[in-house]
């Protein structure tokens, strides 16, 4: 499959991002912030990062770009979107996604090797987990913390549209212990972890990450 | 030139970290009494012409589709009626 990474202006780990699109067997399609088309591609990836320096608020510059016109109509016609850290916050401030991400409850900025539930193993991109598989996958950010509404955390939790959990200890203030959610339809899944950081045995914690990107194959030949 | 101020505060029920920062200095600085503190943020549109009924639409819309997020942060609106001189 075509795999678009997004860069905005600002975005840190859209390089990473490639790499683990290619690791995970697809190939990886540059697309930039000011872009009108979506190159044909099959799926999009917005990465982790500070896009538009985290002006105004984190991703609230970024939804207005030309490129993210093209992925929110992509989006609402069913193609895979996955928003990883700042891209989440991208999803969120173009409302695919409910609720919003502030500032981490105890105020630091968080690097560490994060344990997680996959709660949902039915999006596209999470298909190659086991339901409630635990996995390591490195989280880093400085407004992670997820909120919304109790209607809509408990219809999140009622849609089984919560992705992953935090688990070991709430890194970030998110309510309910949130670490991604999915649109209604499952299409468009935001994480704050970074899974592209954890494809490699080299590099970081492992490979537990590899899935969020072998997923689309996987779900391809189902 | 007149001048549209958009305020934009974080809802009550949403934590406010930034607040409470500033909460937590306030002591170690000496002043007391301050019982909480929360942070917003202040828009001070420059408007040209008149301010009229559909400019202050117009502001309405700019606030909340991106000034603010209406999922944690409430915004008012109000007209600066003071000369600004350079």
């Amino acid at each position: 499959m075509k795999v678009g990474v997004v860069t905005f202006p600002g975005s840190l780990d859209d390089v990473d991002a490639q790499r683990a699109v290619r690791i995970g067997g697809h190939e990886a399609v540059a697309l930039w912030h000011g872009d009108h088309d979506l190159r044909g591609v099959d799926a999009v990836v917005l990465p982790g990062g500070f896009s538009y320096g985290d002006y105004l608020r984190c991703g609230a510059i970024s939804r207005f770009s030309p490129v993210m016109s093209e992925v929110v109509t992509a989006a609402e016609r069913g193609m895979p979107v996955l928003g990883i850290c700042n891209g989440f916050q991208v999803l969120c401030e173009s409302h695919l996604l409910p609720g919003a991400l502030i500032r981490n409850d105890h105020r630091k900025f968080n690097c560490v090797d994060q344990r997680l539930r996959i709660d949902n193993n039915r999006t596209p991109w999470t298909s190659a987990y086991a339901e409630g598989a635990e996995v390591t996958i490195v989280l880093k950010n400085g407004e992670g913390g997820f909120v919304a509404d109790e209607p809509t955390l408990d219809r999140l939790e009622g849609e089984g549209q919560v992705v992953a959990r935090y688990l070991g200890g709430n890194p970030n203030g998110s309510l309910r212990d949130i670490a991604g959610i999915s649109n209604e339809r499952g299409n468009v899944v935001g994480l704050m972890p970074h899974p592209e950081h954890a494809v490699e045995d080299l590099t970081g914690a492992g490979t537990d990450g590899l899935g969020f990107f072998t997923s689309l194959v996987e779900r391809a030949f189902a | 030139m007149p001048r549209v101020v958009v305020d934009v505060m974080p809802k009550p029920e949403i934590l406010d970290p930034q607040g409470k920062a500033v909460l937590g200095a306030l002591p170690r600085l000496g002043f007391s009494g301050v019982t909480d503190v929360r942070q917003g943020k202040r828009f001070e549109l420059e408007v040209d012409g008149e301010v009229t009924e559909a400019v202050l639409a117009d502001v309405h819309r700019m606030a909340e589709t991106l000034l603010s997020n209406p999922v944690i942060e409430y915004f008012t609106v109000h007209v600066d009626e003071t000369v600004v001189t350079a």
